[in-house]
């Protein structure tokens, strides 16, 4: 066969005309768009709308691991919302959420202001910066987790010979008081490189004439970053804070190595939670029903990034 | 025209002040990965002492940690099928978005726009909303506990990102140049391949760069997915295997994530500015 083929090529005669057609149905252009777009499609439906779909059928069925279970309508949901623990989680989650995105917000534009000078060894700075970024994050939290260690803790060891807290310091992992603010603090750290790197790309698109403007009506440094930077940056700042809102909101990582939602309770996140109950536990119906609830978060964001922002 | 001009003492000033600023947040950025490397090199009797000075290694430095984490464990593996992972997942993705980001950025066909609001939406779900269901899937799959379990649910949001990304690349490239092609009689795949794609290749190399550290540093699925010791990944292995029973011998922890975090650190530090780019084309989870 194929050895025919290549006789008939060689000896100049023309390709079976059926080739020739569907060669030019093949090049019309929305047959060629819907081919290449296939493949893509074809994962979304498979991998993630269905599965989303399957997420929902399971959080209103009594389905363990192992074993499918009967419908069970909206059980789960009443369950799980009279549970402390997850009234618990609910309110870690805003905590958590708000406070790192803020703090990630403010030091990211102060960082980027900072990055955005003029001075020597800048590439070297910026790759620096950007380093927790791009470190497996499990990995660089459990140097955290060591840093935070109940005995040997270089943050309190630190603290207790700058006179800053007395001996022992606090257990920053195993007291629920001061769990929060580590898992918090390691967000930040994890996340403001990602803010500064955006922040600065937005600076560096402000024209400079703006501000020699403002310098000629004599604004001062404040008066600038008032009223010519920040007005500026208000759309790049939208984007991320959406961006990093949906993966602040849903983050696993951080505390599932740190802290595994520990103690009693009071880092638990939605994430952490559903795999507690749904994969430890065996309860994915449970399980399931707790990570939907990161769902309204996600279409919210998702609906102000198409109706505001991706028109301009 | 004085606007702007400053005199060499304030200039001076602002300069230091600029540096005296920096300092806090490159010691927050750098301190941990500084801590990890020393904690990896210090005897156990040194780390687990509260006489000694925690930034320094005062009784000598000793590879026993790194020697224990390659002859002892299972780490080798790991690495290995990291590697295995990360690599197929993201030339597989890689194909898939090429594809997908030329349909949408250059044709022209009725559902375009809903196909790229769809990829746009899938690439801000985030994994921790589908893990549950997914590991079911890979068990109906027959999959689950291998690293095919990864390598099939990576795409999930290497795709979408990257066919995000690489949308960005192809709209820059004028029209003309393809229009030309067509006319000369290449086919469109050919029109793809040969004046496209060599025009998009900062694109493509961000794309690569970024695909491999995500499925590099992924840790919801492959800790979700995958119970067998000798199946799991790098990352996972080092938080969840190095600690046995209850106890964390930091030592080995800490060597573990200085070789695990290694490639990623010589990629970036050889392709920064890809990073930087491929971050700033607004195109990146964070």
């Amino acid at each position: 066969m194929a050895v025919s083929q290549r006789a008939l090529e060689a000896t100049g005669l023309p390709r079976p005309a059926r080739f020739a057609r569907v060669r030019e149905w093949w090049e019309q252009e929305h047959v060629f768009g819907y081919a290449l777009i296939v493949p893509a499609l074809a994962l979304i439906v498979g991998l993630v709308a269905y599965p989303f779909g399957m997420a929902i059928y399971f959080s209103l069925s009594d389905y363990w691991v192992g074993s499918p279970g009967s419908f069970v309508g909206l059980q789960n949901f009443r369950d799980i919302v009279g549970n402390e623990m997850f009234q618990q989680t609910v309110y870690n989650s805003f905590v958590f959420s708000i406070i790192a995105v803020v703090f990630k917000t403010v030091l990211g534009v102060w960082l980027a202001m900072l990055l955005f000078r003029d001075f020597r060894f800048k590439r070297l700075i910026r790759g620096a910066v950007l380093l927790p970024w791009v470190i497996p994050t499990a990995l660089s939290v459990l140097a955290w987790g060591w840093m935070f260690d109940s005995l040997y803790s270089v943050v309190n060891w630190t603290a207790i010979h700058l006179g800053l807290i007395n001996p022992p310091g606090p257990n920053w992992l195993g007291m629920t008081s001061y769990a929060m603010t580590a898992v918090i603090a390691v967000n930040v750290w994890r996340g403001l490189p990602f803010f500064a790197i955006i922040v600065l790309a937005g600076l560096v698109s402000i024209p400079r004439e703006y501000y020699e403007a403002a310098e000629v009506d004599g604004a001062g440094s404040w008066g600038r970053f008032r009223n010519v930077t920040l007005p500026l940056l208000k759309p790049v700042l939208a984007v991320v804070i959406l961006f990093s809102t949906i993966f602040t909101f849903s983050d696993f990582n951080i505390v599932q190595v740190l802290t595994r939602g520990g103690p009693i309770n009071t880092t638990h996140l939605f994430a952490t939670l559903a795999y507690q109950i749904g994969l430890t536990g065996g309860n994915l119906g449970q399980g399931a029903a707790v990570s939907l609830f990161l769902f309204p978060m996600l279409a919210a964001i998702v609906f102000i990034q198409l109706r505001y922002i991706r028109r301009e | 025209m004085n606007v702007g001009v400053r005199s060499r003492g304030s200039r001076i000033r602002s300069a230091l002040f600029g540096y005296a600023n920096l300092i806090p947040f490159m010691a927050f950025a750098l301190f941990p990965f500084y801590y990890m490397l020393i904690t990896s090199l210090k005897k156990d009797a040194e780390l687990y002492s509260l006489k000694s000075v925690p930034f320094l290694i005062q009784t000598g430095v000793i590879t026993d940690h790194y020697r224990y984490l390659f002859f002892k464990t299972d780490f080798l593996t790991w690495v290995k099928n990291s590697l295995i992972i990360s690599v197929v997942a993201t030339a597989v993705s890689l194909v898939i978005a090429i594809l997908a980001g030329y349909s949408l950025a250059r044709l022209r066909y009725r559902g375009v726009g809903m196909f790229g609001t769809a990829v746009f939406i899938t690439y801000l779900v985030p994994p921790t909303l589908l893990f549950l269901p997914l590991s079911q899937v890979v068990v109906w799959l027959g999959i689950s506990d291998t690293i095919w379990s990864l390598i099939v649910t990576y795409p999930t949001f290497l795709v979408p990102f990257s066919t995000w990304l690489l949308m960005g690349y192809f709209r820059t490239i004028p029209r003309e140049v393809e229009e030309c092609a067509l006319v000369d009689g290449a086919s469109r795949m050919q029109t793809l391949v040969r004046i496209v794609l060599p025009m998009a290749i900062p694109g493509i190399v961000c794309v690569t760069l970024f695909g491999f550290t995500l499925t590099w540093n992924e840790f919801t699925y492959a800790l979700t997915f995958i119970s067998q010791t000798a199946n799991k990944t790098a990352v996972v292995g080092v938080t969840a295997d190095l600690i046995r029973g209850d106890i964390y011998y930091w030592g080995s922890l800490m060597a573990g994530a200085v070789v695990a975090s290694l490639p990623i650190v010589v990629i970036y530090v050889w392709f920064l500015d890809y990073y930087v780019s491929g971050l700033t084309a607004g195109a990146v989870k964070g």
